[in-house]
């Protein structure tokens, strides 16, 4: 019967309408999040190359690379300086304690010079620059969006990117391995204070067994991190900031998506690196 | 507006020709084809509702945003197609006053006024620190160089941002609702500070409002953003005798201004000042 038929048509097309639906939404679901990781870093690479491209134009404005170095280094030594010693101090403690069963108490030196130069300083020098320094790029840059002066910089024919993201790409790049070399400085002077003050560790020992095994090599591997890190934590941090949008809301969530974004970029970096360097090292 | 004139070739009259500019946000089309002449020399008024694209229609104009389609031609020279390279270059013929002032809250009053002087010119310090008391001056403001923007009013703000993008003699000055959240008084003043720098400096200005009152008593020119599209532009007298429904609301419900009937001859009122009200 025709009249039957009709409604009974209708209810399978729709039920097959619905599940076509479901399958499309799921399937955009299961991409959405790999596409969005994409473009974010396809969005930072763009602002990375762009602020190497206005680096080697004119105007040049060497006073606000110096700002932006000493916003990044020199506001930085307390910290690192601070955060270098303690992480020295307790490794030694841990080292100490642990090779003494062996007997080996003779290579904490050498063991902490190690670990410092290659892991230690890079990473926890980029850690506390990113929570201090890109942190506060974020969110300078962040509420210079939404108050429209980025834009009013835009209309003064000024680079917002030259003027801005440039000088602390650059600053935090150039910093990062001299303050990762404090740090090593710090954390050894820590670490000798603990094992040869505190814990009886021979003092010989403790330095020539580090200056036998730490090598330029290793400087080498630990600065390049350094670095590099330097380098993703700037970007990262100035991107979050240069396009945030939604008040002192979207404000917020960028300087918590660069403070992230850095940590996690760091450390996975981290592996990647230390991977290629010792592959390369050891060719 | 004229269709069968070639509209990229710079004109006499017209310094800023816009042709079938469409902008979309997400699913959201903001600007569905928009056509627009801007008159050298006289102040040309935008208006329209909340959230009808005026913004992003002037942010347009000085290649802030990008269209997904269309020509904007300053002076003959569309922006449309420029790099960042030859947008900054081509921006140095506009200056914008923004809502919200958008003055560098980290810098002083002066550092603020005197910095496209020290991006752009080669002038010493002290030659730029008399440029910017004089320009400070101009405009009403005394004695407060050494003051951060959080210190000012809202219609100091306002008057320091505009110093700002005049102090290099623009041809173009941009304002963007610059009447908004200004008390009546501090409201007329921006209005005469406009008509007096228009006058005086034959700067072509382009004003973004949906403050009636204002745009009848300065406007040489107003043009009606609705739907995505101008829908009509013309004299305040051509306006007050639009036919269009909607642009006759928009007027009307203002209460700031009397309109006429629709098609009535021109000039038959004795003073064209006194149709608004406020």
């Amino acid at each position: 019967m025709t009249l039957m038929a009709g409604p009974e048509d209708t209810k399978v097309v729709a039920v097959d309408r619905g599940a076509w639906a479901t399958t499309v939404r799921a399937v955009d679901a299961l991409w959405a999040k790999p596409v969005t990781a994409v473009e974010t870093v396809g969005e930072h690479l763009v602002l990375f190359g762009q602020s190497m491209f206005w680096l080697f134009r004119r105007p040049f404005r060497p006073m606000i690379f110096i700002e932006a170095m000493q916003f990044v280094g020199v506001e930085s030594l307390l910290i690192v300086s601070l955060i270098g010693t303690f992480v020295g101090m307790v490794f030694s403690l841990q080292l100490v304690s642990a090779m003494r069963q062996f007997g080996a108490d003779a290579f904490v030196g050498a063991t902490l010079g190690i670990a410092l130069t290659r892991e230690l300083a890079p990473v926890f020098t980029s850690i506390v620059i990113a929570a201090r320094a890109g942190a506060g790029m974020a969110t300078e840059l962040g509420s210079m969006r939404i108050t429209e002066q980025i834009d009013a910089l835009s209309t003064l024919a000024v680079n917002p990117v030259q003027y801005l993201v440039t000088p602390r790409v650059v600053a935090t790049t150039l910093m990062a391995p001299l303050l990762a070399m404090l740090f090593i400085c710090v954390g050894m002077f820590g670490g000798y204070a603990v094992a040869v003050w505190l814990l009886d560790v021979d003092r010989g020992l403790f330095l020539e067994r580090a200056k036998w095994i730490v090598d330029s090599s290793d400087l080498i591997q630990g600065m390049t991190k350094a670095t590099i890190f330097g380098c993703a934590l700037s970007v990262i941090s100035c991107a979050q900031g240069y396009n945030a949008s939604g008040g002192a809301k979207g404000v917020g969530i960028g300087t918590t998506r660069a403070v992230v974004g850095s940590f996690v970029t760091i450390l996975i970096l981290d592996y990647f690196l230390t991977d290629i360097i010792l592959v390369l090292q050891n060719k | 507006m004229s269709t069968d004139e070639d509209v990229s070739r710079k004109s006499d009259r017209f310094q800023i020709r816009i042709r079938g500019i469409k902008k979309t946000f997400g699913a959201h089309q903001v600007l569905k084809g928009v056509d627009l002449d801007v008159e050298r020399g006289k102040i040309n008024i935008i208006i329209g509702g909340s959230g009808q694209g005026k913004s992003v229609l002037m942010k347009h104009l000085m290649g802030l945003l990008k269209p997904d389609s269309g020509h904007i031609w300053v002076d003959g020279v569309d922006v449309v197609g420029m790099n960042d390279v030859q947008l900054n270059k081509a921006r140095l013929k506009f200056g914008m006053s923004f809502q919200y002032s958008a003055l560098f809250d980290s810098l002083t009053v002066e550092e603020n006024v005197a910095f496209p002087l020290k991006e752009h010119t080669r002038k010493h310090a002290e030659e730029i620190r008399g440029l910017v008391r004089d320009k400070l001056e101009s405009l009403g403001l005394r004695n407060i160089e050494s003051r951060y923007p959080a210190e000012l009013s809202g219609g100091m703000r306002k008057r320091v941002g505009l110093a700002r993008a005049l102090v290099l003699a623009p041809e173009i000055l941009l304002y963007d609702e610059p009447t908004t959240g200004l008390d009546p008084v501090a409201t007329k003043n921006v209005d005469d500070m406009i008509r007096d720098i228009s006058k005086e400096t034959n700067v072509t200005s382009v004003v973004i409002s949906h403050d009636m009152a204002s745009t009848f008593r300065i406007a040489d020119r107003i043009s009606m953003l609705y739907g995505g599209v101008i829908v009509q532009s013309g004299t305040a007298d051509e306006i007050r005798r639009t036919s269009h429904e909607a642009l006759r609301e928009f007027v009307e419900v203002s209460g700031a201004v009397k309109m006429k009937p629709p098609g009535s001859v021109a000039g038959s009122d004795a003073d064209e000042h006194t149709e608004v009200t406020s």
